[in-house]
């Protein structure tokens, strides 16, 4: 035993000093320098790889935003993200079409008498996207039902685990169990079977500089500029926000400043609640709707939120961009299959792990 | 001599309490504030200074005992109440919040109150010159000094009645020290009581008006802070002198 | 008997609560054979007590299993506090380990892996070693292959926070599954290994094994189970409490945190691999679909949970609790519960699953079997030579 632990603590002792020497050469200066390059490169060698990459990038950064104000405010690792994601997604897609999975295997009932697309012309689409205005109706419509979920959860769940004190890993195991319960609520209504908002085939935009992009993925990058403005405005520039930030920094002097944690933290829930559906919604969007999607994307959201540095939301917006961007590029290389996507979001986070665990903009502890 | 001898303006009397639910740190410390006063609390490490402070902040369950402020009872009351009553409380350490701005840090330390905002950034910031020049600059990058200053200046924005103090002097160079003092002294011209908990005795007892020593969680001493001060057996069991 | 108003001694010191994990045990070992029975009772009209036992013993296989894994997670978790949401790397890597070392070469044209080295151990004929050599050989490098990756996943993240581990852990567990999907001739993708050799195969028919499987699986539990045991009451094992209870007052101690918790990781990887191990053994097929997040690390977090976190006993009776009740609602799918839940009813499980988590943590955060107050065996001994010294000769 005696041997072994000196042979890890040798080890540990070198990669500390690897670690210092890397994060002074790799922080910040070189981690940047990396990113660009490697953008500026992907511009001219994988041009259709790097748009995909910022539009998944947009929708990794909505998320990785609100994944990284739960962990500022409330500290901790919020597992059912995805999930939750994916449940306002179907959520959406409910009130766009009110149906869910019937008695039988491959049947459907009908559960709302009225949808969003009973609107007029609600479904029609508008300009060359896929969809209608009833997308944007149900989306943030979800929107405040996944922000009232998300209180409701948390009065429920994460607010009696706060009374009791429980270490952050309790919180971090509650919400395991929560993502699954929304991933088998999704199975439950919807099945198994992946669905998209409007299926068909959906139209190409040709951009100057041989760039192409599907319609609807300029709707998702102006929606995510959108929501982040804001959210940008709530955090910077209002009461609000200063009290999340605060609470952020910390939560005992918030509240002996006198600050209502407790209407903070609720708070914060709706805008993540918010940052949620908006990302889920455009997250199915462009992907597709999946009970199974929702749980394998924690890798890259956390993966965005930590190379960004975890409680910064500016971090997490260019975090998510870097994961996003790297993702799409790297599977066009030969030894990489596509399926190897997030593993490549994996790949990211250990390095930024090993290189410089505060991430591009946190701060030294 | 200080003005109002009459009623207290905070008392703490009798206090039980502790961090751990078995043992109790305070086996019962009385302290009184009147207007206008500068009372400091002085005494070994562990005597229970700042377990004072946050019990009678409401940050630490008062088992035994009754603390009240202006005539009411405010045992056990929450901090933000406190706040609105005219108590208000600066930590020992992690005291700002380094990622707001100065500005912001202030504005939190109004958020339950907003009127005349704008007036008292301004008189506080003239209370701070140095802080006034840099209002836009996160409160990370500050100096220890320049922290404690806003520290004080956070607790400061609704214009409390009464300010307890946890060690301002720690961490300090002996300039900032003096100048710290120097603003405490300045606010409680005001007319703002202080309860000032110090490691450096010598330097609290020179300003304040009443002090009380504590040791092992109980009232040791007690009178004119002069008295204490040149009292040689306060010195050197007390003070380490 | 009561006599004289007076309790007899084994029952001082009982509480009501105390009977709930008995009662739920219980209940479950009467469930099961009970709901099969009945459900049997239309295949086999006459005597099907034999098809209750044969369904009650590939019951207790699956226990047996996962109640090493649980037992290991509880070692990582439970003991010392360090977070693994990726059970699935270690489990799979562990079941594959084992198959391509006891398969012999690959045959036709759709079946392709690494390794197959089954054939080339049957090195002592004489003492059968085709028999337990293999096995022997596989089970101990699927402990080793897992052991292995634990410790490179630990280094970059055992150091930093707990919720990075987690994170780090479910990334290996996607890049596991990934790796083998997407290099399908490392390990035959999607299609799967099938035809994993059973240790001693030979002695009975292929429908009986699952009688010789459990008496071994029970073998390997009851080992694991013991000397674990020993470890946590060991000086070792106070140091792993120490750093759960309170990490810093152990760090200060002058510990070695990090050492500790990669050490106790690794442990309770190696444990993992071998479980996995059992599992190639007890199905003899492997497929990357059944390891899923859901049954491959999900629901032995559930069985801790259920069991009793920082409990040996706790780890294994939560296996057999959770699986119980997992097994019962699938018998029950037998019966007519209408269509509409029927045809839901995995997902009801699955929901159920996670709301037990979340149940047990905000209601019962103990579990089942409540975690022991720690005591070193020596500290054990000591009392008891003491207490014996004390008492009052016995009566007669």
């Amino acid at each position: 035993m005696a041997t072994t632990q000196k042979i890890s603590s040798d080890l540990g002792d070198r990669l500390r000093d690897f670690r210092r020497a890397a994060g002074n050469v790799a922080g910040g200066g070189g981690l940047w320098a990396a990113i660009i390059i490697f953008t500026i490169w992907a511009a001219f060698a994988e041009r259709d790889a790097l748009t995909v990459g910022i539009v998944l990038g947009a929708i990794l950064a909505l998320g990785a935003v609100g994944l990284t104000l739960i962990f500022g405010v409330l500290k901790f690792a919020h597992f059912a993200h995805g999930d939750s994601m994916m449940l306002s997604a179907f959520i959406a897609w409910l009130l766009l079409n009110g149906i869910i999975v019937g008695e039988r295997a491959g049947s459907e009932t009908t559960l709302l008498p009225v949808t969003v697309n009973d609107l007029p012309g609600a479904d029609n689409a508008i300009w060359q996207f896929s969809f209608g205005y009833g997308l944007i109706v149900a989306m943030l419509l979800t929107a405040v039902l996944t922000a009232g979920m998300m209180v409701a959860i948390d009065r429920v769940v994460y607010r009696r685990l706060r009374k009791r004190r429980s270490g952050i890993v309790i919180f971090a195991i509650a919400s395991l169990g929560l993502a699954f319960v929304m991933r088998s609520v999704i199975l439950i209504f919807w099945g198994p079977t992946p669905r998209l908002y409007t299926p068909g085939i959906r139209n190409r935009i040709d951009l100057p500089f041989d760039v192409s992009v599907l319609a609807d993925q300029l709707f998702i990058l102006a929606a995510a500029f959108v929501v982040t403005a804001i959210v940008y405005v709530l955090l910077f520039r209002t009461k609000l926000g200063k009290a999340m930030r605060a609470m952020a920094d910390n939560p005992d002097l918030a509240r002996i400043s006198g600050i209502d944690t407790d209407r903070i933290i609720t708070w914060t829930w709706v805008v993540a609640g918010f940052l949620i559906a908006v990302a889920g919604v455009l997250l199915a969007l462009q992907a597709h709707l999946d009970s199974e999607l929702g749980f394998t994307l924690l890798l890259p959201l956390f993966a965005a939120a930590i190379v960004g540095g975890l409680g910064n939301p500016q971090g997490a917006l260019v975090g998510g961009f870097v994961v996003g961007i790297t993702q799409e590029v790297a599977v066009t290389f030969d030894f990489l299959s596509p399926g190897y996507k997030f593993s490549v979001a994996f790949a990211i986070l250990i390095l930024i792990l090993l290189v410089r665990p505060r991430g591009l903009f946190g701060e030294r502890s | 001599m200080t003005e109002t001898q009459a009623a207290p303006l905070l008392e703490a009397k009798n206090v039980v309490a502790g961090y751990v639910s078995e043992v109790d740190i305070l086996h019962g410390v009385s302290i009184t504030v009147h207007g206008g006063e500068m009372v400091a609390i002085v005494g070994p490490n562990g005597a229970g200074k700042s377990t004072l402070l946050r019990a009678i902040f409401g940050l630490l369950a008062a088992r035994r005992g009754q603390i009240s402020l202006k005539g009411q009872d405010i045992t056990n009351r929450a901090p933000d109440e406190l706040v609105l009553r005219g108590l208000s409380y600066v930590p020992q350490v992690d005291n700002i919040f380094p990622s707001l701005t100065i500005l912001e840090n202030l504005e939190m330390g109004a958020f339950i109150r907003e009127e005349g905002l704008a007036e008292r950034v301004d008189y506080i910031l003239s209370l701070f010159s140095d802080l006034a020049d840099r209002r836009g600059e996160k409160a990370g990058r500050l100096s220890g000094g320049q922290r404690q200053m806003l520290a004080l200046g956070r607790a400061l924005m609704l214009d409390p009645d009464v300010l307890l103090l946890d060690e301002p002097s720690a961490s300090l160079s002996p300039k900032m020290v003096d100048m710290i003092f120097d603003r405490i002294k300045m606010i409680n011209a005001e007319g703002t009581g202080i309860l000032l908990v110090e490691q450096n005795a010598r330097e609290a007892l020179s300003v304040c008006h009443r002090g009380y020593v504590l040791a092992m969680g109980e009232n040791r001493l007690e009178g004119e802070a002069k008295g204490l001060l040149d009292n040689e057996e306060v010195g050197k069991l007390y003070l380490g002198a | 008997m009561i006599l004289g108003g007076k309790r007899p001694g084994w029952t001082r010191g009982l509480k009501p609560s105390d009977f709930i994990a008995p009662a739920v045990l219980l209940s479950i070992t009467i469930a099961i054979p009970f709901i099969s029975y009945d459900q049997s009772r239309g295949a086999f009209p006459d005597g099907n007590i034999a098809g209750t036992f044969s369904f009650y013993t590939a019951f207790l296989v699956t226990v047996g299993v996962y109640a090493l894994l649980t037992l290991a997670l509880n070692i990582q978790w439970g003991y010392t506090g360090v977070i693994n949401f990726g059970v699935l790397a270690f489990f799979m890597l562990g079941a594959y380990t084992t198959a391509i070392i006891t398969k012999g070469d690959p045959q036709g044209d759709f079946t392709d892996y690494i390794g197959g080295w089954g054939d080339n151990l049957d090195l002592i004929p004489a003492l059968a070693t085709d028999q337990w050599l293999p096995f022997v050989v596989a089970t101990a490098a699927a402990a080793f292959a897992a052991g292995l990756l634990a410790f490179l996943v630990a280094f970059p993240t055992l150091r930093l926070r707990e919720d990075y581990l987690a994170i780090a852990t479910i990334g290996i567990a996607e890049v596991m599954r990934r790796v083998v999907i997407e290099e399908r001739w490392m390990l035959n993708g999607s299609r799967g290994l099938t035809g994993v050799p059973q240790p001693l195969g030979n002695l009975v028919d292929q429908s009986d094994y699952k009688y010789l499987n459990v008496v071994i699986i029970g073998i390997v539990v009851i080992i694991v189970f013991f000397a674990l045991e020993r470890a946590v009451r060991s000086p070792w094992g106070r140091v792993l409490l120490g750093l759960r209870d309170d990490e810093e007052a152990t760090a200060a101690s002058g510990k070695n945190v990090f050492a500790f918790k990669t050490q106790s990781f690794v442990l309770g990887a190696a444990i993992m691999g071998i479980g996995g191990s059992m599992y190639a053994y007890a199905f003899s097929a492997l497929s990357p679909d059944a390891f899923t997040h859901l049954f491959a690390t999900f629901i032995f977090w559930a069985m801790l949970m259920v069991g009793g976190s920082g409990n040996n006993k706790g780890a294994i009776a939560g296996a057999y609790v959770v699986w119980g009740l997992w097994t019962i609602s699938l018998q029950m799918q037998g019966y007519e519960l209408g269509d509409i839940i029927e045809s839901r009813m995995s997902y009801i499980r699955g929901l159920l699953l996670g709301a037990a988590i979340v149940g047990v943590l905000l209601i019962r955060p103990l579990g089942l079997l409540p975690q022991e107050r720690r005591v070193s065996s020596w500290v054990e001994r000591r009392v008891k030579k003491e207490r014996s010294a004390r008492a009052p000769p016995a009566e007669t």
